[in-house]
């Protein structure tokens, strides 16, 4: 408890830009947020993976100040939140899940009132505009009005006016919500664009093939921290032996006869499969196969895969919520 | 920091310029008020719908009848034969007022013993009531002073001649025939902008509330203090606008006067709508949502009209009361503005009721600023 997050969660070499240590945030007597711990790198894409009120939403408002931790410490950018929110905001961009634009502005001016906002002026505002009008595909509709904009460049160009001061750190609260698959899928490039430009990242989602972009993901639920690492860290510690697949042509009969074996340890429908977690794929594949025939349950497929990281979202819930406190 | 004030400033008015329903109230509706106050609002009556019933049937009661009805201020609709049509006519609302003479009437008058006329009103608009009552006793008392000269005339002319009188000369300064719109105009001035003012305030803000755009507004680097002037200096200009436009309506249409020097109106209205500012600041620190801002002003409004004298006098109200009206921001600025278009003082009459203004504009704006914080909570 009392290490600092460097040692505990091993975010590693490089340049600390968000710290966060046994951050509690409670609205009475619920805890939204229930001693967090851990911190992020320079130019890295950290996410923050979890189910609606699971305290994603809290946290990135507590680290841009604006809401202030019941205890615990938050550092960004070198700044703590709670003592210097001032010298905070300065250094990071915000952009919330609601697109805040003025929708009876135009594209241009949205841009200018934010810019002018952050402080940024004359010709380095010319030029900021510029990039964010190209950035977000927006040459040519300076002068559109924000609320004839469909979702995709509405997100841009929220984007836009959040990073007009070019911050090192920026805070995405599930940025993608509502806009069409194609945007997500621009949208993500261009947080990729910024990472590689050397910009913290802080997205907040609850798609799994969104997580799959991150460097790391911060797993939360009931405001806590039940899981931290690379996608495929998690992906790999998740799951406790091996990852079946079973194909078959009747799945009731199947998951029935499957799951009185003492070698399954799980199995759970996945479209139209069965994943099956196992202690060795070796041992267990002849009595599956015994046990299907004998159900009258004729095997399509049955192979060892990778997990996904739903498969290590389920499991991580599941033994969170069985085996409380996870810590 | 004036940059950040700046951006706000274009912000605003590049809002409201651009909704055609802000752009159409915020000239209609006030023009429209002053309009219907410097023409309804009238505490004088006319033309009181009125019965009568004559029982004496003399020349001496024809005579009255007749100075009823000559007089303008009652409409005699109702000559009746009978007591019981009063009630029936007074419940149904039909008149409002009922003379009564009684057998004898003329008879008493001749010999000199006093003659009773009943009058029956209903009560359930006191005030006019009340007036239509004075307007009553004064006729009687015409006729009666009439009656008693023609007597006197014919018996003893010289005496006649010798009775004093006590005369009244009315000199009502400053509004020489007693119009309420003169009144009333200032006084909607007042109180149109008072509930522009606020409400304009209170709901931009919350308005930026419940579209998301203060919780962005909060993660830039702007000062409280900054967005607090650069979210009110709109609104300020816009009311110093509404200003010139009632006023003008109000000197052109309702022919008030402006004896007084426009630099002071100009200055009181500014210490008035800081003020203003400052309540619609603290609405919007209390409403999430434009709706509950509506109901929080009109928990404002309401009693800062009824204090304020914009109807009813300060010196009737009790004395408890009286105090709680030096807490009302329009009691002062009423006095400012009647004091500026009727009477034409200056500051040594009216620094009092600047003081005021000027009290209640730090206090509200300096606990608005001191609640409004850049979080969320």
């Amino acid at each position: 408890m009392n290490s600092t997050p460097l040692d505990r969660d091993g975010a590693g070499a490089g340049e600390v830009s968000v710290a966060v240590q046994d951050l509690v945030k409670r609205f009475g007597a619920f805890t939204a947020v229930d001693h967090v711990t851990f911190s992020t790198r320079k130019g890295e894409v950290f996410g923050f993976l979890g189910p609606n009120g699971s305290g994603k939403s809290t946290t990135i408002r507590i680290l841009c100040g604006l809401l202030r931790p019941t205890s615990g410490r938050a550092v960004v950018a070198g700044f703590d939140v709670a003592s210097d929110p001032e010298s905070v905001r300065r250094r990071i961009g915000y952009m919330s899940q609601k697109f805040s634009l003025y929708n009876d502005l135009t594209v241009l001016e949205n841009l200018r009132f934010y810019g002018g906002l952050y402080g940024v002026t004359g010709a380095r505002l010319s030029q900021r505009i510029n990039w964010a009008l190209r950035m977000a595909g927006l040459h040519g509709r300076e002068d559109s009005r924000t609320a004839t904009l469909s979702g995709g460049w509405k997100q841009r160009l929220a984007l836009g006016c959040a990073v007009l001061h070019r911050p090192p750190i920026v805070f995405l609260d599930e940025p993608t919500s509502g806009v069409d698959p194609l945007s997500r899928r621009q949208f993500w490039e261009l947080i990729q664009q910024m990472a590689e430009e050397g910009v913290t990242v802080f997205v907040s989602t609850h798609y799994m093939d969104e997580a799959e972009y991150c460097n790391r993901l911060a797993l939360l639920m009931r405001g806590r921290l039940i899981a931290l690492g690379a996608p495929s860290e998690l992906k790999l510690g998740a799951v406790q032996g091996d990852l079946m697949l079973l194909e078959t042509d009747s799945l009731q009969r199947a998951i029935e006869a499957v799951r009185k074996l003492p070698q399954v340890r799980d199995a759970a429908v996945f479209g139209n499969a069965l994943h099956l977690v196992v202690a060795g794929a070796a041992d267990a594949n002849q009595p599956i196969r015994a046990a299907l025939a004998a159900a009258r349950a004729h095997v399509l497929r049955l192979e060892v895969i990778r997990p996904s990281l739903e498969d290590a979202f389920v499991a991580l819930t599941a033994s969170a919520a069985a085996a409380e406190p996870i810590r | 920091m004036f940059g950040r004030i700046w951006q706000f400033v274009i912000k605003e008015f590049i809002q409201v310029w651009r909704d055609p329903r802000a752009r159409f109230s915020l000239i209609v509706p006030p023009i429209i008020q002053v309009i219907i106050f410097g023409y309804a609002a009238n505490f004088d009556v006319h033309n009181v719908p009125t019965a009568i019933l004559d029982l004496d049937h003399s020349m001496e009661s024809r005579e009255l009848i007749a100075r009823f009805a000559a007089s303008g201020y009652f409409r005699v609709d109702d000559v009746l034969a009978s007591r019981a049509r009063i009630g029936q006519l007074i419940d149904r609302g039909r008149v409002a007022l009922a003379i009564q003479i009684l057998p004898g009437f003329a008879e008493d008058m001749r010999k000199r013993d006093d003659a009773s006329v009943q009058v029956i009103l209903d009560g359930t608009d006191s005030n006019t009531a009340l007036i239509a009552l004075g307007y009553v006793n004064q006729i009687a008392q015409q006729y009666q002073q009439d009656y008693r000269r023609d007597y006197l005339n014919r018996i003893a002319p010289l005496a006649a001649r010798s009775a004093p009188q006590v005369m009244l000369e009315q000199r009502p300064w400053y509004n020489n025939n007693l119009e309420d719109r003169l009144f009333f105009v200032p006084g909607t001035l007042g109180s149109v902008m008072m509930v522009m003012v606020m409400t304009l305030t209170a709901f931009a803000i919350v308005r930026e509330r419940e579209i998301g755009t203060l919780e962005q507004i909060m993660v830039t680097p702007i000062r409280p203090l900054e967005f607090i002037v650069g979210k009110t200096i709109p609104y300020l200009i816009i009311a110093l606008f509404e200003l010139a436009v009632i006023s003008v309506v109000g000197v052109l249409w309702f022919e008030v006067p402006m004896r007084g020097s426009a630099l002071i109106l100009v200055a009181g209205s500014l210490l008035f709508i800081c003020g203003v500012l400052g309540v619609g600041l603290l609405i919007s620190t209390v409403s999430n949502t434009q709706q509950q801002a509506m109901v929080v002003s009109f928990f404002f409004i309401q009693p800062a009209i009824t204090l304020s004298g914009f109807g009813f006098p300060i010196s009737s109200m009790p004395a408890a009361l009286q105090w709680l009206t030096y807490l009302d921001p329009l009691r002062y600025y009423l006095v400012v503005l009647r004091g500026t278009f009727l009477k034409g003082i200056g500051m040594d009459r009216l620094w009092p009721q600047f003081a005021g203004m000027a009290a209640f504009a730090v206090v509200t704006l300096a606990v608005a600023a001191a609640r409004f914080r850049k979080t969320l909570e």
